[in-house]
């Protein structure tokens, strides 16, 4: 694979093998262009609903209704089909000027060049680290990402009664993760007012006899080896302690932008994401960007899958010369 | 899964009356000082044995130093501190090479941002240059500017001291340890020492695991060693004040905004907040100093986190919006006083170093030598070891070619660090394995990185099942 890689100029490169990527691929093959690589860092392509073990994903692409993991393998073998080249355990550590990037594969480390890339890395939640969150830093503590592989991929739990911060989206897909699992939260907390999607929330706390906790922040975590329980403090800034044996941070997702960062390419301060002009375009022409990392707040995989087409549109025209 | 810990010591199960050990030398304590002090004696010929109460080397207050290898500019004048810390800088960049240690060259700068400040400088500036550390320099603004572009303009002066280096914290002590291992030692980890008798010739020291007879007990045993004395002699000649330090780790896109380790103009008190790029490829921020009762609650707190980070950006403004990586703190072994408290009782063939703070990874190799002369002093001797093993750590330095470098790695577990699955599986093998999550993240850097183990938690519990006491996977996640 290493030569393979290595031994042509490609036309698209696409870093990342999620909804969005694999969207980008078997769009632009579709349109006529057979040169191009996926290239992801995980043992298989279909990105972060590799692990969410539940309903619905599909409906947009396939007008059904999948599970994550069935989705994720469905859309791979999508890709398979139309004989697209998906490298995997392909890290990509640099983006460098005009479309060449370093790549790290067990084989060894290699450069490829491809005229046009498309950075399609996600979006993870933000850690307990960058929240300030007080406290120890016992076992237990994880994001509803680490929960869900943990449960999908490798049927184990990180505990039996944690504590879930958040309301958002993820929150409502984490509720269901923990019963699945046999995970019995204590309380769910919210710091707002009321929970950011209300009504899947109200009614997935209720089902599993959560108890959601409005205007409720976590004040410190507490534990030497793991989480024994968390200080919460309520609007009026009356405190109480909840025993839990962890705690669940879900949500506030910030785009896996790392490469990025790292790179040639401006990224916006304020939300971590590359700027991107009216095609989609980031600061060195020759890179593009689709998919959650440009979604703000995040996105469901049916809306990567079709950003991730849009993307293809516009690169396809470039390749072309008519975007301009 | 199993919550089983498998034997991953080299030691021996046995009951507290069990002999694990008979040796020359018994050390109490597996932080940088312990893992240094054994290295020497084991060189220096001695049969050696450290006893660690923890699952793992650093768990105490070496986990949180700040990893920079001082050049003593700023110790007492004449002090045993200045004097190790000048031998131990010295043996670093003799040794380090030839262990796989990493040395970053960043220089660091001693600014001074108030007229106050910079007015001490030239104190300072006097003090360091009789302490022997010649090529100390004031900087001017434009100077500053040159080396550091990105350095707030209120900056007014600075000492621009080269050889303050950046190391690796935990690799370091692991290979001092691997070292004494490698030439003979043994290492006895979930022991804690719970006292010992003298019986005129020999100590026999009562573990958790079982008993230790050493002819000579050096106690390195950090933020526990006025416990360990007391337990011993029912007194301590001194007594441990926790100082906590937390810090602030931002996101490597920040390391490029910053070359030197940046100093504050230092207090009586403390070396206070510093601002320096990370062996790993980090920036960092820290420590605060927090006096404490507890000498194990290494919590953070929001607060001080924040201001932690504001301090950071008003040093460097470009800081802004760069995305924090981790949090934690750190628990320093300060005592009663400023100085280093080294307690020799040669009735009785006990030495204690306490009282060794932030300047101890340092001073680890000079201290080292110190206990050396002491032993000889009361009669000791031993004959060095000629061609001793000099064992090699994995490299975790950015700046330096990692195990992902190296083709066959199978797997890259941890995607923010590049930690391959040949890294973890070494270090969960090997003459001393990981003992524990913590001691396996120290080893490699797993989870320790942006993502802070978004991604890599689950394959980590799989790769790791059975292996800790405490795990991280604690039960089948049933349909």
């Amino acid at each position: 694979m290493n030569d393979k890689l290595r031994s042509e100029t490609w036309d698209v490169a696409i870093i990342g093998g999620g909804p969005a990527g694999l969207s980008a691929a078997i769009t632009l093959k579709k349109a006529g262009i057979n040169n191009i690589v996926v290239l992801d860092r995980e043992n298989e392509a279909g990105g972060v609903p590799r692990h969410c073990g539940h309903p619905p994903f599909g409906i947009r692409e396939f007008g059904r209704i999948l599970t994550g993991p069935a989705y994720a393998k469905r859309i791979a073998e999508t890709a398979r089909q139309l004989n697209i080249e998906i490298a995997l355990q392909s890290s990509v550590t640099s983006l460098k000027p005009e479309g060449k990037l370093s790549i790290l594969r067990p084989e060894g480390e290699i450069e490829l060049q491809a005229k046009r890339v498309l950075i399609a890395t996600g979006t993870r939640e933000t850690p307990r680290s960058a929240r300030f969150v007080s406290g120890g830093r016992p076992l237990g503590i994880c994001n509803t990402g680490a929960l869900q592989a943990m449960v999908y991929l490798k049927n184990t739990i990180p505990f039996k009664r944690p504590v879930v911060i958040g309301t958002e989206i993820v929150s409502f897909s984490a509720l269901f993760t923990c019963k699945r699992a046999g995970i019995k939260p204590v309380a769910l907390l919210e710091e707002e007012s009321k929970a950011s999607v209300f009504w899947p929330i109200q009614y997935s706390a209720g089902i599993l006899g959560v108890s959601l906790y409005r205007q409720t922040g976590i004040v410190e975590i507490l534990g030497k080896e793991r989480v024994t329980g968390v200080r919460v403090s309520d609007g009026n800034g009356q405190e109480r302690l909840i025993e839990c044996d962890g705690v669940l941070f879900t949500g506030k997702f910030v785009p896996e932008a790392g490469l990025v960062h790292m790179s040639h390419l401006k990224s916006d301060p304020a939300t971590g994401a590359p700027i991107l002009d009216q095609y989609g375009r980031c600061s060195d022409k020759a890179y593009y960007a689709a998919g959650n990392i440009i979604k703000n707040p995040v996105k469901v995989a049916g809306t990567c899958w079709q950003n991730g087409k849009i993307a293809a549109t516009k690169i396809e025209k470039d390749l072309a010369g008519q975007l301009d | 899964m199993t919550t089983q810990k498998q034997n991953t010591t080299n030691t021996q199960q046995g009951s507290s009356n069990t002999l694990l050990a008979d040796v020359d030398i018994a050390v109490v304590g597996g932080g940088v000082v312990g893992c240094g002090v054994v290295r020497r004696l084991a060189l220096a010929g001695a049969s050696t044995v450290l006893i660690e109460k923890a699952a793992d080397i650093l768990d105490g207050a070496s986990k949180g130093n700040s990893a920079i290898l001082h050049t003593g500019f700023d110790a007492p004048p004449g002090s045993l501190e200045w004097e190790c810390v000048q031998k131990g800088h010295a043996e670093y960049l003799e040794i380090h090479e030839s262990m796989n240690l990493p040395l970053l060259k960043t220089g660091a700068l001693v600014a001074a941002w108030s007229t106050d400040e910079e007015e001490r400088l030239h104190g300072v500036l006097k003090k360091g240059l009789n302490n022997g550390v010649e090529d100390l320099c004031l900087l001017s603004q434009a100077e500053i500017k040159s080396r550091e572009p990105h350095l707030a303009d209120g900056v007014r002066a600075a000492i621009h001291v080269p050889r303050e280096y950046v190391i690796d914290p935990w690799s370091t002590p692991l290979a001092y340890l691997l070292q004494a291992v490698d030439n003979g030692g043994r290492a006895l980890f979930n022991a804690e020492v719970t006292g010992g008798e003298y019986d005129g010739s020999h100590w026999l020291l009562k573990t958790a695991k079982g008993k230790v007879r050493a002819r000579y007990v050096i106690n390195c045993a950090g933020l526990y060693g006025d416990t360990l004395d007391q337990a011993v002699f029912g007194e301590s000649e001194f007594t441990i004040m926790p100082r906590k330090g937390q810090f602030v780790v931002f996101d490597m896109a920040a390391s490029k905004l910053v070359n030197s380790v940046i100093l504050p103009v230092p207090s009586e008190r403390t070396k206070g907040i510093v601002l320096f790029p990370t062996i790993f490829g980090n920036m960092m921020v820290g420590p605060t100093a927090e006096e404490q009762d507890s000498r194990d609650d290494a919590s953070v707190d929001k607060e001080t986190l924040e201001m932690l980070a504001s301090k950071a950006v008003n040093m460097l403004p470009a800081l802004a919006g760069m995305p924090v990586t981790a949090t934690y703190a750190g628990i320093r072994t300060a005592t009663e006083r400023k100085e280093y408290r080294i307690i020799t009782d040669s009735e009785r063939n006990w030495i204690t170093l306490g009282g060794i703070r932030s300047t101890g990874l340092t001073s680890a190799l000079g201290l080292a030598h110190h206990v050396l002369d002491l032993l000889n002093e009361m009669g000791a001797d031993f004959t060095a070891i000629t061609n001793p093993v000099v064992p090699q750590v994995p490299n975790l330095a950015e700046h330096l070619p990692r195990d992902c470098h190296k083709p066959g790695f199978e797997e890259i577990v941890c995607h923010c660090e590049m930690v391959t699955k040949r890294e973890i599986d070494a270090a969960l093998g090997g003459k001393i394995p990981a003992g524990s999550i913590s001691g396996l993240k120290r080893r490699t850097r797993v989870t320790m990185g942006r993502c802070q183990g978004f991604y890599c938690s689950a394959r980590l519990a799989e790769l790791t099942e059975g292996k800790f006491e405490t795990p991280l996977g604690i039960g089948d996640a049933h349909e």
